[in-house]
């Protein structure tokens, strides 16, 4: 009897199925530590919440923190920023998602972005969505907002992006009023 | 070795013939310092050597470097102004190091720029092509991963953007960012990574190098006029070919030593020419530089990188075909890629059956074209990203495309080639009469 009419496999095949199986698993086994090292290492991983003292930060003016090994934007918005932010049409901007972890699956309406209920304080990560620069504060770009030097992405007083390559808007992080003058962030 | 006939390795002497049978290392050697050569190699065909002498260079410098370089996120900036400032002759070591890169890309420009114009990449050839793209890309990893070793803000910056790129990758983009970052942001793990791995590449490319000469030396070296060297007998290729040794040995050193005057001005009077004064500021993780620009060499692909934003048809297209996967991020990414391999493919993508530029009257402009858009990439890759650079970047960016997926292909069948010459010893001797034979 020939190898081709066995379907059934013999006693041969299924030891060198097996071998080349165990083979291939004690392979990858091998190489997976040697790719994971790479990944974040514990003390790295261990997730840190960090307390800010907001009590100085005036209207009109921003705080920059580093959490996580990325600045964090701190603003504290005047009036008019805020105006300006609520004025702006959901389908004027490029990312309609609020972007905020707070609040996941609201829109990008300006309510839904900033800390408190007033829009006084916005909260978000310095870092762009294009290529992970930090963004220029102070009213900088075409929108009274952040600008990103790198490749020109513009973002609006309520952190959003509205012009250049950045998909999406600057994200909230979990964040939260411990009391009145302190922001807990994580 | 090869497939051009000529005098191999025979061991006299007895040590010779002993050594020989055993491991016959003097006759490779041998055969391959004596290969025959195309006698019409003009000017351009000194890369080869000059880039072997940076590689070189690039080791022999990097090596002492990192006898007083920490790579630590604390004392990297420090260690670097250390080997500037109180090292023994330090600052030369890192000046020669920080140029020698430079020089190793012109070197590398133009010898891929010469590779396009006398079509060496074209049939049987394209293996050597595919490993000279190979040992390119490993050039990039390398050089970008050593500039963050300094730490300074443009180390630091360019690490972040660049990792960014792995980020657009839809879906497990974030995830490979953080693996190839070691945390969520640039930090020690990242530089210490680098510094691995910048040590290691410069081996690997040093193994494609020989891999590369290993190939072209199987093939044959392309020549100005393209024409195949006669390989019917060892007499007939030897009225085509001299022995690299010691004509093109002699030629391409005496090129160097021209080269290396300039390149030790540079390393002696304007060592900083090339590079970034930002990154003499130590690296700030809150604070990114005003105008982020890459070191020169990249400066073409940034361009491209940068000038498909999301108000670009083609870029609304993609995303709309691929149901919003392809964002104007991942297009720019693809693009900047995608421009390393249309030319990589371009063995497959020119359907001319001439291979020299040379005696393509058609080809010869839009090559022109092609040398002009290369410089252009790089002016407006180092200009803020606003208009009118915007518009610019994204017409030179279409042409590099153009030329490798529409032009290359098109030309070879409308154009008509003007008459080869039979054999390179025909060419030879119409340009330098028949008694200039160098081996008379």
């Amino acid at each position: 009897m020939s190898h081709a009419e066995d379907n059934a496999g013999t006693r041969r095949d299924f030891l060198y199925f097996a071998t080349a199986g165990a083979g291939a698993v004690a392979t990858g086994a091998a190489v997976w530590p040697l790719i994971n090292q790479m990944n974040p290492s514990a003390d790295v991983q261990a997730l840190s919440s960090i307390f800010v003292d907001v009590s100085a930060v005036e209207v009109g003016t921003q705080l920059t923190v580093k959490w996580l090994g990325k600045p964090v934007f701190i603003r504290r918005r005047t009036p008019e920023e805020i105006e300006a932010a609520r004025a702006t049409a959901l389908s004027d901007l490029p990312d309609a998602k609020g972007e905020n972890a707070n609040k996941p699956d609201a829109d990008a309406a300006d309510q839904n972005r900033t800390l408190d209920e007033a829009g006084e304080w916005l909260v978000m990560m310095g870092v762009c969505t294009h290529l992970g620069c930090v963004p220029l504060g102070d009213g900088s770009g075409d929108f009274g907002g952040w600008f990103c030097p790198c490749h020109g992405s513009h973002y609006d007083t309520a952190g959003r992006i509205r012009k250049g390559p950045a998909p999406r808007n600057l994200p909230v992080p979990v964040a939260a009023f411990e009391n009145e003058t302190t922001i807990k962030l994580g | 070795m090869g497939g051009i006939p000529h005098d191999h390795y025979e061991p006299k002497t007895g040590g010779e013939q002993w050594l020989h049978k055993r491991l016959p290392i003097v006759g490779l050697l041998y055969d391959t310092i004596m290969i025959p050569t195309p006698k019409n190699l003009n000017w351009m065909w000194i890369w080869g050597i000059i880039l072997t002498f940076c590689l070189a260079l690039q080791i022999v410098t990097g090596i002492i470097l990192v006898m007083h370089y920490t790579p630590h996120v604390d004392y990297a900036f420090a260690s670097v102004e250390h080997i500037m400032r109180n090292v023994n002759g330090g600052y030369m070591i890192r000046y020669m190091h920080a140029n020698g890169a430079s020089l190793f890309f012109v070197a590398v420009y133009l010898h891929i720029f010469r590779g396009l114009y006398y079509g060496s990449y074209k049939a049987p050839r394209e293996v050597t092509w595919i490993i000279g793209m190979l040992i390119y890309l490993m050039m990039m990893g390398t050089a970008f991963m050593g500039y963050v070793l300094p730490w300074g803000q443009m180390s630091f910056w360019g690490a972040t953007v660049i990792t960014g790129l792995f980020g657009a990758i839809p879906g497990i983009g974030p995830d490979i960012q953080t693996w190839l970052l070691g945390g969520p942001a640039v930090d020690n793990a990242t530089l210490n990574r680098f510094f691995s791995l910048h040590y290691l590449l410069p081996f690997v490319i040093a193994g494609l190098v020989a891999v590369h000469i290993w190939a072209f030396h199987t093939t044959g070296n392309n020549n100005p006029t393209g024409v195949e060297v006669r390989r019917t007998s060892k007499e007939e290729a030897a009225r085509d070919t001299v022995p690299f040794w010691p004509y093109y040995v002699i030629k391409d050193l005496f090129a160097l030593a021209i080269i290396l005057l300039v390149f030790f001005a540079v390393v002696g009077f304007m060592p900083n020419y090339l590079g970034h004064p930002d990154n003499y500021i130590e690296a700030n993780p809150l604070s990114t530089p005003a105008h982020i620009v890459p070191e020169w060499y990249f400066l073409p692909f940034y361009a491209i990188l940068r000038a498909f934003t999301a108000d670009v048809w083609v870029v609304i297209a993609a995303e709309w075909l691929s149901f919003g996967i392809i964002d104007a991020k991942f297009f720019g990414v693809l693009a900047m890629f995608g421009a390393i391999a249309v030319m990589a493919l371009a063995p497959w993508l020119d359907t001319s059956s001439v291979r020299s530029g040379r005696y393509r009257p058609m080809f010869k402009w839009w090559f022109a074209l092609l040398c002009l858009d290369f410089m252009v990439l790089m002016w407006v890759g180092a200009m803020p990203a606003e208009e009118p650079y915007a518009t610019i970047s994204l017409i030179a960016s279409a042409y590099w495309f153009a030329y490798f997926l529409v032009i290359l292909p098109l030309l070879g069948v409308i154009e008509k080639p003007l008459p080869q010459p039979a054999t390179i010893e025909d060419d030879f001797n119409a340009h330098y009469g028949s008694k200039a034979h160098p081996a008379e």
